[in-house]
Parts: C-alpha cells; sequence; structure tokens
C-alpha cells in the first residue's frame, strides 16, 4: 500500500459519487407503482352481471394467498371482466410461505383485504385467536347457500357464522390407474373394496406390485397418509361416526378409527402389495407425493390413491382419458349398498377489511361467473387440476377429463360429502401430530401405539 | 486508543514478518498433503453443485425418475428447463433481474457509505462515550434480524412505506451496519496516524482526510465487504419476501425461485436451471472482485 499521493484524483471517490447518485436515481423509481385510474368502466353486455357491485372506480384490492405461478395465471385472468367492469384493480400475490407469512402480515397489521385460506382449521383459529376476519356479507351468503354443498358451507363456518365463502374444491376419493394397462392385462376397475383387494392379489400373484405411494412433502411430509385415513374411516364406519371423529366426539385411538387404519395396512404395510417401481414399503415415506403415482406411466405400477389435482404431476402431454395411459375411479365402498361419502378439500376466501370493494369482490368470488370464468381461463392456457363446488359451474368450461368428472361427483345430488378431517382438526393435530403420527406408522410403528400417540397430541381445552 | 501505540503496531517488520504466525501458517498449509487434501475436499464440496448443474439440462421425465449421474449414460441434453424459468409463463424469471439488481445496487452502498464515515469517526475522531458507541454498535451484530422483523414492518406501514423497495434497502442497510462499521473500523484504524498527521499539517479537515486519504486506502476492505453485503443481498429471500412482499413489482429472484416449483411442487425439475440463473451475476461480481474479497477477508483480523 504505498505510492500514495495526497493530490491524486481518487477513483473511488469518483466511483462512490457515481454509486450514491445512481442510487438516488433508483430510489426515485421505487416509489412509483400502486395503479389506479384505469380507463372508466366500458359498459358492455359482459358487464350486465356486474352492475350489481356499483362503480369501483380507482379502488384497489389485495389478494394475498399460497397459489403461485403457474397455478396462480388462471386466478388472475378470471378477474379481468370484474376489473374493466367495476373499474377496481385487484393485485395478486401468490406466495408458497403463505402460511408462515399471513399471521406476521396480521400481526404487523398489514393483512391483505383478502386471503384464500387452504385450511379451515387456520380459518376458525384466526377467527377465534386473532379475530381478524370478517364475517361474510350477506350478498356471499346468499350465492353460498344458493351454490354450494352444505358441506362446504359449513366448513367455511365458525360457530354457527360463514366466515369464508368455498373457492375451488377438490375431490380426494380418487384411485389413478392405466386404463390402457388394464385393458392389456384384462383387469377390471373394482366397484367393491374387497374387489379391489382381490385385484390387487391377481396383480400380485403375476408378480408385479399393484400399489404406489408416496408421501414425502417437506415439513408436510406424511398429510397423503391422513387422506387414506379420513377415506377408510367413511368407508369403514359411515360418515355418522367420521363427523364425532372429527370433532373428537371419540377419541383418535378409538377402536374404529384403528379398524380404518388397518385396513389402510392392509394395502400400505403389504409388502406384497407395494410400492411399484419405487422400493419397498419403507419407500413411501422417503417418496415425495409428487412421485408417487408417476409409475403407473412406467407400467411398474397400476393404482395410487391421491386427489384430483395430482393430474397436474404426468408430464404435459400425458392422454388422461377415460380409455387413455391415465385416467381414476372412485375409491370403492367397503359395503356397496351403503351411500359413501366422497371426500372433498378446498381452500376459503377470508377477507380481513370490510371495505364496498372487497365485499363486491367476495361476492363476485362467490358467483358462478367466477367459477366458469377461472375454469375457461385456465382451459385456455391448458391447465387441469382445479375445479369449483359452485352448483352453478359449467363442466363444459374444463378441459380436463378427470376435472370434469370431479365436477359430476360433485354436483350428483345423491352423493354425500366429507371435509378433509386434517383440515377441520386443530392445528396441533391436522398439521402436525397426525403428519408426523403416519410418516412413523408407515416406517413400521403400530396402528394402537400410532393413534394413542396423535390422541395425546390433542390440545386440552 | 491512543495513536502512538498503532503506529507502532502498524510498521512494518521484515525480521519478524519470516516468522510471523502468518507466515507459518502459509508453510504448513502449503505442504503436499495438506494440498492433496484441500483437492479433495474441493472435490467432495463440488460434486452436488455439479450434478445439480448436470439436471438442470435434462428433460423433465429424466430428472423426475433418475438421479443426475445415470447422465453417463443417457447423453440427452435440453435447453427446455432454461426457456421455462426465463422466458415462459405469465412470470418468467428474466423480469426478476431488474427487481433484484435494484433492490442489491442500495442495498450495498447504503450501509457502505454509512459505514466507512461512522468507521472513520470512530477510528480516527475524539467524542465523549467514543468506545462505549462503538461496542454498542457491534453488540447489535448479535441481535437476530427474526425479532425486528414485525415492528419494522409495522413502522413502514405507519410511514407509508410499505410495499416499496425503500423497505428492503433501509432493511438491508440496518441489518448490515454493525458488521459493516466493525470491518471497516478495524482496516482503518491500521492506517499508519503519520498520514494523517501528515494531511493535517497540509492543511486538509476532516472531509479532506476521509475522502483523499481514507477511501483509496480501504478500497480492499470495502471491495471486501462490496463482496459480503452483495451475496448476502442478493440470496437473501427473508428480507425481501416480509418486506417487498411477492409481488411482481418488487420481489427479487429469490422470491421467484422458491416459488418455481408450482403450488403443489409438481414442477419441481425447474429448481436446478433456476438456480443456475441466478448465480450468474452473483459469479460475476465474484470472479472480478476476487482478489480484493481475499485480501479483505484478512481486513481487520490480523495485526501486524
Amino acid at each position: 500500500m504505498s505510492g500514495l499521493t495526497l493530490r491524486r484524483p481518487s477513483r473511488t471517490t469518483t466511483l462512490m459519487a457515481a454509486a450514491i447518485g445512481t442510487s438516488l436515481v433508483l430510489a426515485g423509481c421505487g416509489g412509483s407503482g400502486g395503479g389506479g385510474g384505469t380507463a372508466p368502466s366500458a359498459q358492455g353486455p359482459e358487464c350486465a352481471a356486474f352492475t350489481q357491485y356499483g362503480d369501483l372506480n380507482g379502488k384497489t384490492i389485495t389478494v394475498y394467498t399460497s397459489i403461485v405461478t403457474p397455478e396462480d395465471q388462471p386466478h388472475i385472468d378470471s378477474y379481468k371482466t370484474f376489473e374493466s367492469c367495476t373499474g377496481a384493480t385487484v393485485k395478486y400475490e401468490g406466495s408458497k410461505e403463505f402460511e408462515a407469512q399471513l399471521p406476521v402480515k396480521v400481526a404487523a397489521g398489514t393483512p391483505p383485504d383478502i386471503a384464500y385460506i387452504p385450511q379451515p382449521g387456520l380459518l376458525a383459529s384466526l377467527v377465534r385467536d386473532n379475530k381478524a376476519i370478517k364475517p361474510a356479507p350477506a350478498a356471499v351468503s346468499a350465492n353460498v347457500d344458493k351454490y354450494y354443498p352444505e358441506t362446504f358451507k359449513s366448513a367455511g363456518s365458525v360457530d354457527g357464522t360463514l366466515y369464508a365463502a368455498p373457492l375451488g374444491a377438490n375431490v380426494k376419493s380418487f384411485v389413478w390407474y392405466s386404463p390402457t394397462k388394464f385393458k392389456e392385462k384384462g383387469y377390471a376397475v373394482p366397484k367393491t373394496w374387497d374387489e379391489m383387494i382381490t385385484l390387487s392379489k391377481t396383480i400380485s400373484a403375476a408378480g408385479e406390485k399393484p400399489w404406489c405411494a408416496g408421501i414425502g412433502s417437506g415439513d408436510a411430509t406424511g398429510w397423503p397418509l391422513t387422506d387414506w385415513l379420513e377415506d377408510t374411516m367413511l368407508r369403514e364406519n359411515g360418515p355418522e361416526v367420521y363427523d364425532q371423529w372429527v370433532k373428537h366426539e371419540i377419541p383418535f385411538n378409538d377402536p374404529k378409527v384403528a379398524a380404518a387404519l388397518d385396513r389402510v395396512g392392509g394395502i400400505l404395510k403389504d409388502p406384497a402389495f407395494v410400492n411399484g417401481g419405487l422400493g419397498d414399503v419403507s419407500s413411501i415415506a422417503t417418496t415425495t407425493f409428487q412421485d408417487g403415482g408417476l409409475p403407473i406411466l412406467e407400467g411398474t405400477c397400476y393404482m395410487h390413491r391421491q386427489a384430483n389435482f395430482y393430474a397436474a404431476n404426468f408430464p404435459e402431454g400425458t392422454d388422461i382419458s377415460e380409455n387413455g395411459a391415465i385416467y381414476a375411479f372412485e375409491l370403492p365402498p367397503v359395503d356397496a349398498s351403503k351411500p359413501t361419502p366422497i371426500l372433498v378439500g378446498g381452500e376459503f376466501v377470508a377477507a380481513f377489511t370490510d371495505r364496498p370493494e372487497v365485499q363486491a369482490f367476495q361476492a363476485f368470488l362467490s358467483s358462478p361467473e367466477w367459477s366458469n370464468a377461472k375454469a375457461k381461463a385456465g382451459s385456455d392456457i391448458g391447465q387441469s387440476g382445479w375445479l369449483s363446488a359452485n352448483t352453478g359451474m359449467d363442466a363444459a368450461n374444463l378441459s380436463n377429463p378427470i376435472d370434469k368428472l370431479s365436477v359430476q361427483v360433485l354436483q350428483d345430488s345423491n352423493n354425500t360429502f366429507r371435509f378433509d378431517g386434517s383440515d377441520l382438526m386443530p392445528k396441533a393435530i391436522g398439521s402436525a401430530a397426525e403428519w408426523k403420527g403416519m410418516t412413523d406408522w408407515i416406517t413400521g410403528k403400530s396402528t394402537a401405539d400410532t393413534l394413542t400417540f396423535i390422541e395425546q397430541a390433542w390440545p386440552k381445552s | 486508543m491512543t495513536v502512538i501505540e498503532d503506529v507502532a503496531g502498524a510498521k512494518p517488520d521484515l525480521a519478524a514478518a519470516a516468522t510471523s504466525p502468518s507466515a507459518a501458517a502459509k508453510n504448513q498449509l502449503s505442504s503436499r498433503w495438506a494440498s492433496a487434501a484441500a483437492l479433495v475436499i474441493a472435490v467432495l464440496w463440488t460434486i452436488p453443485t455439479f450434478g445439480l448443474f448436470l439436471s438442470s439440462f435434462r428433460p423433465e421425465r429424466a430428472v423426475k425418475t433418475t438421479g443426475w449421474w445415470t447422465f453417463f449414460g443417457d447423453w440427452s441434453v435440453t435447453f427446455s428447463n432454461y426457456t421455462a424459468v426465463l422466458f415462459r409463463g405469465g412470470q418468467p424469471l428474466i423480469n426478476y433481474f431488474v427487481n433484484s439488481i435494484l433492490i442489491t445496487l442500495p442495498a450495498v452502498v447504503i450501509p457502505i457509505v454509512l459505514a466507512s464515515v461512522a468507521a472513520y469517526a470512530f477510528a480516527w475522531m475524539k467524542f465523549p462515550f467514543k468506545d462505549t458507541l462503538f461496542v454498542a454498535v457491534f453488540a447489535l451484530q448479535i441481535v437476530p434480524l427474526q425479532v425486528a422483523l414485525i415492528p419494522l414492518l409495522q413502522i413502514y406501514e405507519t410511514t407509508g412505506l410499505g410495499g416499496t423497495f425503500w423497505t428492503v434497502w433501509i432493511s438491508h442497510s440496518i441489518f448490515a451496519l454493525p458488521l459493516a462499521i466493525f470491518l471497516l473500523h478495524n482496516s482503518m484504524h491500521e492506517i499508519p496516524a503519520e498520514l494523517i498527521e501528515a494531511a493535517r499539517v497540509d492543511g486538509a479537515g476532516h472531509v479532506r482526510i476521509f475522502l483523499q486519504v481514507m477511501l483509496p486506502l480501504m478500497k480492499p476492505a470495502i471491495a471486501a465487504f462490496a463482496v459480503f453485503q452483495f451475496l448476502w443481498v442478493w440470496n437473501d429471500l427473508l428480507v425481501a419476501l416480509v418486506f417487498a412482499g411477492g409481488t411482481a413489482d418488487v420481489a427479487p429472484l429469490t422470491v421467484r425461485i422458491a416459488e418455481l416449483s408450482g403450488t403443489r411442487g409438481t414442477d419441481w425439475h425447474l429448481l436446478s436451471a433456476g438456480a443456475f440463473v441466478s448465480i450468474i451475476i452473483p459469479l460475476v461480481v465474484f470472479l472480478s472482485l476476487q482478489r480484493f474479497f481475499v485480501r479483505g477477508l484478512l481486513a481487520g483480523s490480523v495485526k501486524g
């Protein structure tokens, strides 16, 4: 560090000055943004359904969700008519850190206007503990009463008050299979649980593994097994016992629950039945749920129980149709003579503010116009795996046969539904103890020990 | 903290340098066995990154079904992952480069400007409670930034800064300042006092000494800190996510990459390509500044 002369103009100094200058310019840029004042609403015929929301010119509604790219695009597109007809601007923000960030935003006093809550249990805790959610306005209640099944309404309600209207829905009681492969081998889609086990044995006897599964999902590892348990609870014990179980009127380690879990174990813990194309029983815990059903495409696995949204996991261009490479059948009942409720899930629209434009947007989201716009927007860009339980929804707007099948299932008035139990239970169970317990269970813990472990974690109140 | 002591400490002593601890360390570290061990560690350390790099060129189906090492049996190369992350969809990564740069530059420049001025004051000016203040500033280094998230967010919201780049710039500056002041202070303190005195005799005031004597000498330390801070801010997810949020007009690359795999993780095969796209600029910065970085790593750590 020699050769210093005092009077030499320093390069660093000039650089520094330039940098400061740049930062000031950049600072100028940062301040701008915050849209608003779009062109006044053009009143075309497509706006007829929107006059009820009034003139919302210059108003902004912020939406915060856990739905990110690429699934967010049809959401953003579906608001366009609402925006152009009412003049409001909808600012959409999706984040995979939604569940961690939402409480931070609420605590800091900066909640979004609207959040799409993926679990009714989270909704209940936001309502009871944070007292941050506004009850649904009258227009929303009217829409929900008119268009949604009771199961969805009660899942969006806390203590009898409707807080959040349903948004999307998923149908969970599906078994994915390959119609072409079934045809080739002469297997038929099973109509009862026993038929399904017989089919599994036939496949196993032919030297192949009938089932494949994966429960890995980062922090949420284990959740696919909670769906399995819920589905078998409904089939083994019927909806009344299921409701008692979800509300903790019977303990988590009740013999009825044990019977249901053993039924799951009859498939997933049988080394002759799993894990097609992926390994032995313990590989279920280490395989991600995204990969769990892919062996069906390879021909190394025949059946995979997962919700309708699993369609998105198959590589682009896969023929998903009734006679194609991939399709799904309803998980069969144990007793075919009794109606079996369908296991469903979904997300809900909760509002943290009650400004008129926010309430108008809530009403729009609960209307059939939105469900159809969303379905169309998804089909337009070739996305599948989304549907709504709105009975005003037209299945023709969906492109994927599985989505159409799911809508038929949801709109079939003979069907009864039950909402995903782990989403309804307290967070300590549905998003913690049950995931851990079920992961331990698949890696060797006994049914009784597992259920007792979960029962002990139930919050005492 | 007298000037005399420092002059003695900073005086170059050639005889002592040969047997100084750093010279001994250098001898030990450049033995043949040490080199071999370093090589093995370097290779082991690089393998995962190398695998990630190969994965980024493999087709979706191959990524999802087999490991990267099977690449050597099946040489199918595709750029579709890169085109997908860079250009496809409603929010291609290429749009987020601008945000990342807009966030990073001020978040590097602001703490450097403030810290170099503060370091000068702590090193060469006399004022009451100087040492106490300096210890207090450095002690802030042990406060985890997570505890500041919610209070800061509340402040930003009440001052109307919420959702702008300002929140990220200010937050990064706050979190960077303790370390920046400490590092720059130490390296500034090593500069021989004679220089300052000579400048003073020539009639230079504090401003002139700072700009014309200190800054040129501080170049390596500033560059080293700039690299640190640049990498930290560029790779930061938490601060950007909490303060700026995830909207396309303010979110940096990291926020977008965190969401690259899609709502249910179905597109995870894109992550490796996304990682390498985000690495490009830090790599360029690091390579062009690495000689400062290595020199600056020692800044303030070894004296004499």
